[in-house]
């Protein structure tokens, strides 16, 4: 990528050698990079990353169809935890000073922050009281979301990651491309170099074999884990009628900082509860087959508040706002706030499969991201931002063949919520610009360059005129469940368009594609 | 305003619809569960244990049947034949660490009395008991009561030992959820082979920073 609207600060890592990536730190984790469409361009143009995640998501797709596959009420359960999430933002007041009493009676802290900033201030202060100036860290997309590490170097206090993609991610100062393995977009031989040049202490001879790389992590980590006082983690699970946090892991490093350290601070999103503890039975099967596609991670924690001789001994549990009370205040966009960050959705997107996580400019890229970042940030029109915004345009990253919704486990009808969001920003078009072109191009921008994005392309396109009205304005799709109203249409996608626009955009007008004003509108189209 | 009234209050005003043209809040109906919640495989079925033991074995955790505590005693001092040293929780059931050689070392700990961190790293092993096992996904569970010990010591040893009772099999997660449910309060740890990682090109490595081999002795 050329530009950046994050200047890069504050690394972890000595300035002198080059980072690996062409990502620097941003300042702002959930709004980076250049608007969706120019970032695609860019990342469709590196064969390596696309091998790299043609490879990773075809994997983790079979895995994961396996272990569904073996499941007979699969489809209950998925209706039970969309049912629980539901309930849990319809209490969630009472659901969170619940919770707050249930671990405070147990012995632990609990903080509130309204943003970013305001939980950094709060993670800073307490490490900063224990008089420790390294923590160690369990991999947690809401510390990714609000910078921690990046706030806490600026105050001195080293974080250091301990989940293996997280550590490969930081240790080539890079960003995550995926919420579940953020090193998704790195192979084997990529990895063994960022080892051998920044890890300092691997055998010289270490090879790119998988299980060398592991245990070369595994070396590199144990004294920290042995003797760090301090950990910080997020939590997948916070159960509000008995106080309990659960963080489901794989490789131990969470065990590790939720056991062995004096104190343990974690950050989790207003979101994350679950009413009952019965209610773990039915996420506790969800969650495993639907993200690393096994019938149960390695290892899950389970742990209330402070238990005498056992584990840290002091327990901070800190909420966090940072945009979801406006997400949860759209009656169609709050549904995003259901999502247990199993990555499933990302694994089958064919969009996020060709562009990878960083072209999406947010730590939570993929299909969620598209629905998330926009709306966590108040970038979509819709939402009172601004068209100049580059999250804007994320609703646009996705051809809306349904593959997301199909697989999440929560069901969040993810295709839809693009829709609404996409017809707020046309709306949006009609009273700021002179037409809806500039929404249409978002939509056509980043259209594929090989067969299989192009068909993907044109189904939806296809679609898109089916429902077209004679006058060329869509008025309703055939989405399910789509809340598309007759009173929000958009230009019906004319079918040669896609490549003509594209090219317009992109390289100038090529071919025999005539120049044009506004969306082609074929004739035959319009019928 | 405190951060916790303002986060409160925009948390209300959200669901109110305050602000936002139509918002209305979400529906609070009770969720229908028509999951599984019981299984035709009772606990500690010879069909449980079957399940079980298939699961453990294709995630690498290594199974081995003993028929009561001598023989469980006999496989521990198999297992840990080339141990030097290895912990052991405040209350073991007695006799199964009885076959160990000479030359082992046995480690107490507790929560009274604990080991240091680093201290447990020198150790071998561990031995220790579960409160349930999960068959349909390979997992035992440990709650931190005296038979299983503090979380750090089935953490820091490379090699753990961990016994369960035929009757402490369930088949479904359902059914062990709500065994636990009757103490949620204790630390829990969900066990389902070793520790491993598949962050490499989503390849599994088995033995990451847990222990890098598990035992599962079953008995009866
Ligand atoms: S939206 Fe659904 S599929 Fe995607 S990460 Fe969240 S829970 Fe998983």
């Amino acid at each position: 990528m050329s530009t950046f609207l994050g200047l890069p600060r504050r690394r972890t890592v000595p300035d002198d050698a080059a980072p690996f990536g062409d990502v620097p730190h941003p300042d702002d984790p959930l709004r980076w990079g250049e608007t969706f469409p120019d970032a695609a361009r860019a990342a469709l143009a590196n064969t390596q990353l696309r091998t790299n995640l043609g490879h990773a998501t075809s994997t983790i797709r079979a895995k994961r169809a396996l272990v569904v596959d073996e499941v007979p009420d699969w489809e209950a359960l998925r209706d039970a935890g969309s049912a629980i999430k539901t309930d849990v933002m319809a209490r969630l007041p009472e659901l969170l000073t619940e919770l707050e009493r249930n671990v405070t009676a147990r012995g632990g802290v609990v903080h509130w922050a309204r943003d970013a900033d305001e939980a950094n201030r709060i993670v800073a202060d307490l490490v900063k009281a224990t008089g420790e100036t390294e923590v160690v860290k369990v991999k947690s997309m809401a510390t990714q979301e609000i910078g921690l590490n990046e706030a806490l170097a600026a105050e001195g206090i080293a974080a250091v990651e301990t989940d293996l993609a997280e550590l490969i991610v930081q240790l080539a100062d890079d960003m995550p491309s995926h919420i579940l393995v953020p090193a998704i977009h790195r192979n084997r031989a990529e990895i063994r170099e960022i080892f051998l040049q920044r890890m300092g202490d691997v055998p010289a001879d270490l090879t790119d074999a998988p299980r060398e790389l592991a245990m070369a992590a595994r070396a590199h980590l144990r004294r920290k884990f042995l003797s760090a006082k301090v950990a910080i983690s997020g939590a997948n699970f916070g159960v509000v009628d008995t106080g309990t946090l659960a963080v489901v892991e794989s490789e131990g490093n969470g065990r590790m900082c939720l056991t062995l350290p004096e104190t343990l601070i974690t950050v989790m999103g207003i979101e994350k509860l679950v009413p009952t503890y019965a209610d773990l039975e039915v996420f506790l099967q969800l969650l495993p087959r639907s993200s690393t596609g096994e019938r149960m991670n390695p290892y899950t924690s389970l742990w209330t508040g402070v238990t005498p001789g056992d584990g840290p001994q002091a327990f901070h549990l800190v909420l966090l706002d940072n945009g979801r009370t406006d997400v949860l205040a759209d009656e169609v966009g709050r549904a995003a706030l259901h999502c247990i960050r199993c990555s499933a959705c990302l694994n089958v997107c064919p969009v996020y499969e060709r562009v990878g996580g960083h072209a999406y400019g947010s730590v939570y890229p993929g299909p969620i991201g598209a629905i998330l970042t926009p709306q966590l940030t108040k970038s979509s029109a819709g939402g009172g931002g601004r068209h100049d915004d580059p999250n804007s345009a994320l609703p646009y990253a996705s051809t809306l063949c349904g593959a997301c919704y199909d697989v999440c486990p929560v069901k969040i009808d993810i295709p839809s919520i693009l829709v609404e969001l996409r017809a707020r920003e046309v709306d949006a078009d009609r009273e700021g610009r002179p037409t809806g072109w500039g929404a249409a191009m978002k939509a056509a921008s980043f259209v594929m360059r090989d067969e299989r994005r192009f068909e993907l392309a044109e189904k939806a396109a296809v679609l898109g005129r089916l429902a077209g009205g004679r006058d060329g304005r869509v008025s309703r799709l055939p989405f399910p469940g789509s809340r598309w109203t007759s009173s929000r249409d958009l230009p019906v996608p004319a079918r040669q368009s896609f490549r003509s626009w594209w090219a317009e955009d992109h390289d100038g007008p090529t071919h025999n594609e005539p120049p044009h004003d506004g969306p082609p509108h074929d004739e035959d189209d319009a019928r | 305003m405190s951060a916790r009234d303002e986060v409160l209050a925009r948390v209300r005003a959200a669901l109110s619809g305050d602000g936002k043209a139509g918002a209305a809040a979400p529906s609070a109906a009770q969720p229908a569960r028509t999951y599984r919640t019981a299984s035709e495989h009772a606990p500690g079925s010879a069909t449980a244990l079957e399940i079980l033991v298939d699961r453990l074995e294709d995630y690498k955790a290594h199974v081995h049947r003993a028929s009561g505590d001598d023989e469980v005693a006999r496989v521990v001092g198999d297992l840990l034949a080339d141990a030097r040293s290895v912990v052991v929780p405040p209350r073991l059931p007695a006799g199964w660490t009885d076959a160990l050689g000479a030359g082992t070392v046995v480690v107490q700990d507790s929560r009274e009395d604990p080991r240091s961190a680093l201290e447990l790293d020198e150790v071998d092993a561990v031995v220790t008991a579960a409160r349930v096992a999960i068959a349909d996904t390979g997992t035992i569970v440990l709650d931190g009561e005296p038979d299983q010990g503090r979380r750090a010591i089935s953490l820091v040893p490379d090699l753990h030992v961990c016994v369960v009772r035929a009757e402490q099999v369930v088949h479904t997660v359902p059914e062990g959820v709500r065994l636990l449910a009757a103490y949620p309060g204790r630390p829990q740890t969900w066990i389902s082979g070793p520790s491993a990682t598949s962050d490499i090109e989503l390849s599994r490595v088995e033995g990451v920073h847990g222990p890098r081999t598990l035992h599962v002795v079953l008995v009866g």
